[in-house]
């Protein structure tokens, strides 16, 4: 009888939720990681009108939120400060103007000079793979991991560092997977990079490519439980796991994280904040964006090879 | 019985007992290192498979830190050895390791190695100068047999 009475009640809170998830889904506004739905409701956006002489056809809060995620702040209320966020803005904008922070992705390829009061002549180079991205404000954060002498090595940078003099994007592109730790626990020839690699020159107007390379992970033990976190970047992981590690994977599965609106609201900032800040950014990024560009075109003019003889 | 069936009609119970935060990879006693320098007894240790254990760090944390002397034993022998490469988290700009490197040192500073075959950082140039003083040992031999700085 209990029984009966449990599963009738389960049943009709199942389809409460069920419908009370469609209404929701209709009122709220569209989360920061929908594509496709935020596309349909640029030309309805204020902004649209307000900055008259952009080249292209999209919302700036679109491309902008992917090229520079550190304009934005950290979602969690506890940690917000309208204020503070503001002043950082400017801050950030300033460094910008002194120094080219370039458009860099996790799994593009970078090269930072640092003036680094312990080495010889006081400047030091690295280039490595970015393999993450983190914080936000100042305190932007990125990783870069190489194999030097067949032996891993990782630095992580502060992005608004005053001791750095340079970033230079080597090979600008993605990769399939948003954070590369992974990359620890692969062979050595997917983390080497040379230090006197040429800068690779997209041509203008290109998306930034997604490089689609699998890599091969070494045998257990891992760092990490890889086959729990759903690569894309992976190809080999299925050859090292035991039977008791697929069953606990099918066990540790949370399918239904993807619907879980309030989580996905929790982690993001929404549509309306994100106007508001890029509006206040918009212009002097886009200034920038513009300077670089006719640098790059005034430096590819002015650089003619010196022949001798 | 009400409260069991409860638990068994909710599939998304999944705690476990224990907690699964990641380690934090500090160098302390019997902490496994590998030596890099091409120092005879280093070579032959790495060779076997039989990497060196840390018995003592020399600061009062008694965790090792970029920099520290630390006394292994090494092939039924104690040896000291300064960390060059630590696998823990480091600070901004101090470069991070996929392993737990040691040079082998003696008693004043001279390094047992002709040669460091794997990248070196900066930062150790400032701590060891530091660490060095006029009458104790010079660390600052090991600076001059790397091969290369990061």
């Amino acid at each position: 009888m209990a029984l009966a009475v449990r599963k009738t009640g389960a049943d009709i809170f199942s389809v409460t939720r069920w419908f009370l998830r469609r209404e929701c889904r209709l009122m709220s506004t569209l989360p920061e990681k929908a594509e496709a739905p935020e596309a349909e409701s640029v030309p309805s956006e204020p902004q649209q009108q307000r900055v008259g002489r952009r080249p292209r056809m999209s919302n700036p809060a679109v491309e902008f939120r992917h090229a520079y995620p550190e304009f934005l702040p950290d979602p969690n209320p506890k940690w917000r400060n309208s204020l503070r966020e503001k002043l950082e803005r400017a801050d950030m904008l300033k460094r910008r103007s002194q120094i080219d922070v370039p458009e860099f992705y996790v799994g593009s390829i970078l090269g930072v000079t640092i003036s680094d009061p312990h080495a010889q002549g006081k400047t030091n180079r690295f280039v490595g793979i970015c393999i993450e991205r983190k914080g936000c404000g100042l305190r932007a954060e990125f990783t870069l991991r190489n194999v030097v002498d067949h032996q891993g090595v990782e630095i992580r940078y502060e992005l608004y560092d005053p001791t750095i003099q340079k970033i230079q994007v080597l090979r600008l592109e993605k990769r399939l997977d948003e954070k590369l730790f992974y990359l620890r626990d692969a062979l050595p020839e997917y983390s080497t990079f040379s230090f006197d690699m040429d800068p690779e020159i997209l041509p203008e107007g290109t998306p930034v490519p997604i490089n689609p390379v699998q890599v091969k992970l070494k045998p257990r033990p891992w760092l990490e439980r890889w086959e729990r976190q759903e690569l894309q970047g992976v190809s080999n992981i299925e050859e090292h796991l035991k039977e008791k590690d697929r069953k606990r994977r099918e066990l540790r599965k949370t399918p239904w994280e993807e619907f879980d609106l309030m989580k996905q609201y929790r982690k993001t900032i929404p549509e309306e904040d994100q106007s508001e800040i890029w509006g206040e950014v918009y212009n002097k990024l886009h200034q920038l964006q513009m300077n670089r560009k006719k640098m790059s075109r005034k430096r590819t003019f002015t650089t003619p090879k010196t022949q001798l003889g | 019985m009400f409260r069991s069936l409860l638990n068994r009609l909710n599939p998304t119970k999944l705690s476990c007992g224990f907690h699964t935060s990641t380690c934090l990879n500090e160098v302390q006693l019997l902490t496994r290192l590998r030596v890099v320098d091409n120092s005879e007894i280093g070579k032959r240790a790495m060779a076997e498979g039989k990497p060196p254990k840390v018995i003592c760090v020399y600061n009062k944390k008694r965790i090792g830190y970029i920099g520290d002397r630390v006394m292994v034993a090494i092939k039924g022998q104690k040896k000291k050895g300064i960390l060059v490469g630590l696998k823990q988290t480091q600070n901004v700009k101090v470069p991070k390791f996929d392993s737990n490197n040691i040079v082998l040192i003696d008693d004043n500073g001279t390094p047992l190695g002709t040669r460091i075959h794997v990248p070196i950082p900066t930062i150790l140039r400032t701590i060891l100068k530091e660490r060095t003083h006029a009458k104790g040992a010079d660390y600052t031999k090991l600076l001059s047999i790397a091969t290369r700085f990061v």
